[in-house]
């Protein structure tokens, strides 16, 4: 590696910062007048890339050639995007500012579902290749090496919209009453300024900055469908790190990650005492390394401050809820039930089949709602246990060959390790910081997993992973997998009523504690961290569990389980059930996949589907599903 | 009259003792150079102008903040402890209880549960993962809710309660470890008259009968003058004045800079 | 001004008739019944958990759900968004002073400002500045780096900022200095004497005395005593049973 090279690959770096940038901006305007958190920014990040390329196509014939052209494009897939974005706020966003936050994301996650079904309608499967831009082909060079003229292009660009903004917020009175409402938005409105239309505005220019990085990529990089969930997870990364808010933040940051990732191709695969290691891979983790890094020194990012009080999800559990143990009948008699269906149900095999899933899922809820619930603490990578337990267990399976017991004894310690890790780091934050940080790790465990071929099969994954031959034995008037069935029922009954019990232990009554005063709670002694990393630990080890319990159901596993629509998969099935009651999880995780399983498998367009029926139910219920999530009220309210 | 006052202070045991406290935020002297002295089973007020640095010598007291200079030694001058450095916790365990402005307790549980979560952490019985917690330390827990008189509403969620036995609830829980020192943050805020007067009375009441001392900020002259042994008035982060109320009272400097004529408060 | 066609008095500028207001599930007022007659200081008395700062942010639009009439000069303005009441010549001060503490002083004003309606007193910035000397001192100032009670006095400013009618003054004197609670005093003293109605809630018996023409004592989210201030210190009965005195 020469320094030539280094530096073109530094400046790519810049240039690539450059649209990270544009579209964090726009997800931290976004975030900090509105306090949502925009799942769906990637998404318009994708269609501002799609409209670049179809506003190229009508302008072509009429103004060939000319540069003209290009950039007219880029102007008019901004404004398009920005107008998409008011559309949103008004139609869907306005209703739930009020609603809890995890509620938020569930709405503008559904919305990105349907965007990307909606360019799937609009501009096919295929890849589509973007123009290049007349006047800036080719390359200028750098220490002798070729450098592309249009990076160079974009280079200039960020910091050119930073400085706009920052004119914009310092001196306009419009951009005065943003910063006011960033900070406190019911005052805002109580001093007269139309929120509604305040909101929209500032909505509509994220969402414009978002599509304008999109219009700028395309040069770049195709469009395609796949570019949405990498933009907003990019985003999300530079806006934490850059501290929730802060436009210099952001950009600093974008810079940051940007620089890294490009060190890490540069320095290409390097020996160091006999062992190579290959850089290049670390792009893949670089940012969420870069963020965990940060988040850990500076728990509010570069230059974030401490957020105003999170509003929690995190509501009243019912004392009386919590301490007895009401309904112990109608569940013993539900197990008897379950226990016998494989023989009542001979006739129809595919009902032991899904039910499996469901108890797999009911444990993965279950362990979900057990930090996020009484723990008020919102994991939004909670499937990297469920794919740690997973993994784990196949590569005892296939690496040890110790028989399919030990695998699955040995498994859950997968996600009770990275529990272990994660929780650690996760537990020093709260709310979204937390949310992202978990993100973060998963991303990091599905990418490990994604590019460790010798090790977990890679993109393949791994196949093969069948139980035990006395499990998949024929049990004589029982469905097929009767055996299976049973050993996965009581594992996941018995997984359940051992959570149920800790809650109630006062490691649980010190938990709810620290949720619902950490103030209070340091103040009498408990170590707030140390028991939320303890129930880390313990939800990691129930998830690695249900992971096992599922691989070894399928007999094979893939990146996917780790994947962060897993992830919101358990937060739907919480919710969907409820984060008061205990049974939520178990209910919800039914429903939810008993409603997948029908519905979601001949459909194209199911994302879309899943999306809106996800908006229906928090538009529906803006304060939560039939008041299960009241907001928490100080008890004193005079 | 002072000279009484001066010989009634130094005739107690020194509990605590703060000498030379500074902390600047940001360049801002927040407090600069507090000395004072809380004596065993005294109720001394830390009074004074808001931002005068009140909250910000609680917190440090409290081991929530990391004082930039100075001592504050917990205990008799022959084997007393260093608290700065300690966690909020640490400072806990040595017997430093705390009470909020605003009432924090915890907003999901019962009363009961409220106290036992306080009396299982002083016995060190959080990391049990088995045996259900509501059976655990009751009887304890109900002693000490009759003494604030709300073993009525044991089992009534706390979210249930008027404000001012949330507070009473609050100080059951901090008088769970049997403090040696009690803070109280503002604890008669945003009460009616005769609700502060009782509670400042159960308060005195509990902490003569436990020989706890109380160090407390109020912004209420009454409550401050009915029940404060001695007045420490803090103003720009510095001490302006200590002494007996009536001292304190009469002290010219004082008047200026945080009671005016007193008329309204 | 032409001359209205009822004397001031009998038309009050802000009048509130069977309001209810929930939080969430919970009702927290019951039929509350107020007037505010033009140029009056009425203080909203009661313990805590009362209802006053309620029966505050019901008046002002920042409840989800609230039942009854609010008339301010005669337009019903229950169940507008707060901005729109705001615009109407209401303006609210919150029992937290809430200002803008990452924005200076000017920037604070800035937000308040609106443009004047009818007959409302006009506040400009200097107008402000002369009644809080304090605060044309530090015009570049952060919220966040002010005093207690100077981030009290800015919150009122800002709220002048945009020409209201009618103050809603949350616990003025709640968790300050007693100096400041007598600078308070004169304040509300003085925007009585500029012409504008105040309504304010307060637990201390006698800054309330002190600022107030008349006394609206809640108990559990019912309105249990309105008379005038001299009425209620002559019957020390009332006093003992709402207000804990």
């Amino acid at each position: 590696m020469t320094l030539a090279s280094l530096l073109v690959q530094l400046l790519g770096g810049l240039a690539g910062a450059s649209t990270l940038f544009l579209t964090s901006a726009g997800l931290s305007l976004i975030f900090g007048v509105t306090r949502v958190v925009n799942f769906a920014h990637g998404s318009l990040f994708m269609v501002g890339v799609y409209t670049a390329w179809t506003a190229g196509q009508w302008l072509r014939p009429i103004l060939p050639g000319s540069a003209g052209g290009f950039w007219l494009a880029v102007l008019l897939s901004t404004v398009v995007v920005a107008a998409l974005g008011a559309l949103l706020e008004v139609l869907i966003l306005r209703r739930i500012y009020r609603a809890p936050e995890l509620f938020q994301l569930l709405a503008t996650f559904a919305v990105a579902l349907v965007l990307r079904d909606g360019c799937l309608w609009l501009w096919g499967p295929e890849d589509l290749l973007g123009p290049r831009v007349p006047g800036l082909t080719g390359a200028i060079p750098v220490l002798g090496m070729p450098f592309p003229r249009y990076d160079a292009a974009l280079i200039a660009i960020g910091p050119l919209v930073l400085g706009l903004l920052h004119l914009v917020l310092t001196r306009t009175r419009f951009g005065i009453l943003v910063r006011a409402a960033t900070q406190d938005r019911e005052m805002v409105s109580a001093l007269g300024v139309a929120e509604s239309r305040l909101f929209t505005s500032v909505f509509a220019i994220g969402a414009g900055l978002a599509g304008l990085a999109g219009a700028l990529q395309l040069p770049r990089e195709p469009a395609n469908l796949g570019l949405d969930l990498p933009a907003i997870s990019d985003a999300f990364v530079v806006v934490v790190v850059g501290g929730l808010g802060s436009l210099p933040g952001a950009f600093l940051a974008a810079l940051l990650i940007s620089l890294v990732k490009a060190a890490c191709i540069a320095l290409g695969t390097v020996e160091l005492g006999g062992f190579s290691f290959a850089f290049p891979r670390l792009t893949l983790v670089a940012e969420f390394l870069v963020m965990a890094i940060v988040l850990v020194m500076r728990p509010y990012g570069l230059m974030g401050r401490a957020a105003a009080a999170p509003r929690s999800l995190a509501t009243t559990l019912p004392a009386e809820n919590a301490a007895g143990a009401p309904g112990r009948w109608p569940w013993g008699l539900l197990v008897v039930g379950l226990i016998l269906l494989p023989w009542l149900a001979a006739g129809s095999p595919y009902t032991t089949v899904v039910l499996v899933d469901v108890f797999c899922f009911s444990l993965f809820a279950m362990s979900l709602f057990f930090i996020m619930g009484p723990g008020g603490m919102h994991s939004f990578g909670h499937a990297a246990y469920f794919g740690l337990g997973a993994y784990g267990a196949a590569i005892v399976l296939k690496a040890s060959g110790w028989p399919m017991l030990w695998a699955l004894l040995l498994g859950p310690l997968g996600g009770f390790a990275g529990a272990l890790i994660f929780g650690w780091f996760s537990v020093r934050l709260s709310g979204v910081y937390l949310a992202m940080l978990t993100l973060a790790f998963s991303q990091i465990v599905w990418s490990i997993i994604y590019q460790w071929d010798d090790l977990t099969g890679g993109s393949n994954g791994l196949t093969g992973l069948w139980p035990a031959p006395w499990l998949s034995a024929q049990v004589p008037g029982a469905t097929a997998n009767a055996a299976y069935y049973l050993l996965t029922l009581i594992c996941v009954a018995i997984a359940v009523l051992v959570l149920r019990r800790v809650l109630d232990a006062p490691f649980g009554l010190a938990l709810r504690a620290g949720r619902d005063s950490p103030q209070r709670a340091e103040s009498i002694g408990i170590n707030v961290h140390a028991v939320q990393w303890a129930a880390f630990c313990v939800a990691g080890t129930a998830a690695g569990l249900a992971g096992v319990l599922y691989a070894f159901s399928k007999g094979s596993i893939s990146p996917d389980l780790v994947h962060v629509g897993r992830s919101i998969d358990g937060l739907v099935m919480v919710l969907l059930g409820g984060v008061e009651a205990l049974a939520g999880p178990l209910i919800g995780a039914a429903a939810f996949t008993l409603l997948q399983d029908t519905a979601g498998r001949s459909f194209d367009y199911w994302r879309a589907a899943t999306g809106v029926v996800m908006l229906l139910i928090v538009l529906v219920f803006p304060q939560g599903l039939a008041g299960l999530f009241r907001m928490r009220r100080r008890p004193s309210t005079t | 009259m002072t000279g009484q006052a001066t010989h009634s202070t130094l005739s107690r045991t020194v509990l605590l003792s703060v000498r030379g406290l500074a902390k600047s935020f940001g360049g801002v002297q927040a407090v600069r150079g507090v000395d004072f002295e809380v004596g065993a089973g005294e109720l001394l007020a830390l009074i004074g102008p808001n931002g005068a640095g009140k909250s910000t010598c609680f917190n440090m007291i409290n081991g929530q903040i990391r004082p930039d200079q100075g001592s504050i030694r917990l205990g008799n001058p022959d084997h007393s402890k260093e608290l700065v450095g300690l966690t909020p916790r640490k400072v806990w365990r040595l017997g430093v209880g705390r009470t909020f402005q605003i009432a924090a307790v915890f907003g999901s549980m019962s009363v009961i549960e409220n106290v036992q979560m306080a009396l299982l952490s002083h016995a060190r019985e959080l990391h049990e993962f088995w045996r259900p917690a509501r059976a655990q330390h009751r009887a304890q827990a109900l002693e000490l809710l009759d003494a604030v008189g709300l073993a009525d509403q044991a089992t009534l969620p706390v979210a249930t309660l008027a404000y001012g036995q949330v507070k009473a609830v609050e100080l059951a829980v901090a008088l769970a470890n049997q403090p040696r020192l009690l803070l109280m943050d503002e604890p008669t805020a945003g009460m009616a008259p005769a609700e502060r007067v009782a509670l400042m009375a159960l308060t005195r009441r509990l902490v003569t009968e436990r020989g706890t001392s109380v160090l407390f900020t109020e912004h209420s002259m009454d409550v401050v003058f009915a029940f404060a042994d001695r007045v420490v008035v803090l103003a720009r982060g510095e001490v302006i004045a200590q002494g007996s109320v009536t001292a304190v009272r009469q002290d010219p400097r004082v008047r200026e800079a945080y009671f005016g004529s007193g008329r309204l408060t | 001004m032409s001359t209205a066609s009822l004397p001031a008095a009998a038309s009050p500028i802000l009048a509130v008739s069977r309001l209810c207001a929930w939080y969430g599930r919970a009702q927290i007022l019951f039929d509350i019944d107020l007037t505010l007659a033009r140029g009056e200081v009425v203080a909203l008395m009661g313990r805590n958990g009362a209802g006053k700062s309620t029966t505050l942010k019901a008046i002002m639009g920042l409840l989800d759900r609230v039942q009854g009439s609010i008339r301010l000069e005669g337009a019903d303005i229950r169940g507008k968004p707060a901005w729109h009441i705001a615009r109407a010549g209401l303006g609210y001060v919150p029992e937290d002073r809430r200002i803008f503490t990452e924005l200076t002083v000017m920037e604070n004003l800035a937000v308040g400002r609106q443009a004047r309606r009818s007959d409302a007193p006009l506040w400009t910035v200097d107008k402000v500045f002369e009644l809080f000397p304090n605060l044309g001192r530090m015009r570049n100032r952060r919220g966040g780096e002010m005093s207690g009670g100077e981030q009290q006095m800015l919150t009122v400013a800002r709220t002048l900022m945009g020409n209201p009618r009618v103050i809603l003054l949350d616990e003025p004197s709640e968790g300050v200095a007693p100096l400041i609670v007598e600078q308070m005093a004169a304040m509300i003293l003085d925007l009585k004497h500029e012409g504008l109605s105040v309504l304010l809630s307060e637990q201390n018996p006698a800054f309330a005395g002190a600022v107030s023409d008349r006394a609206c004592i809640l108990e559990k989210g019912q309105v249990q005593f309105d008379g005038s201030m001299r009425s209620l210190i002559d019957s020390p009965e009332i006093g003992r049973a709402f207000l804990g005195l």
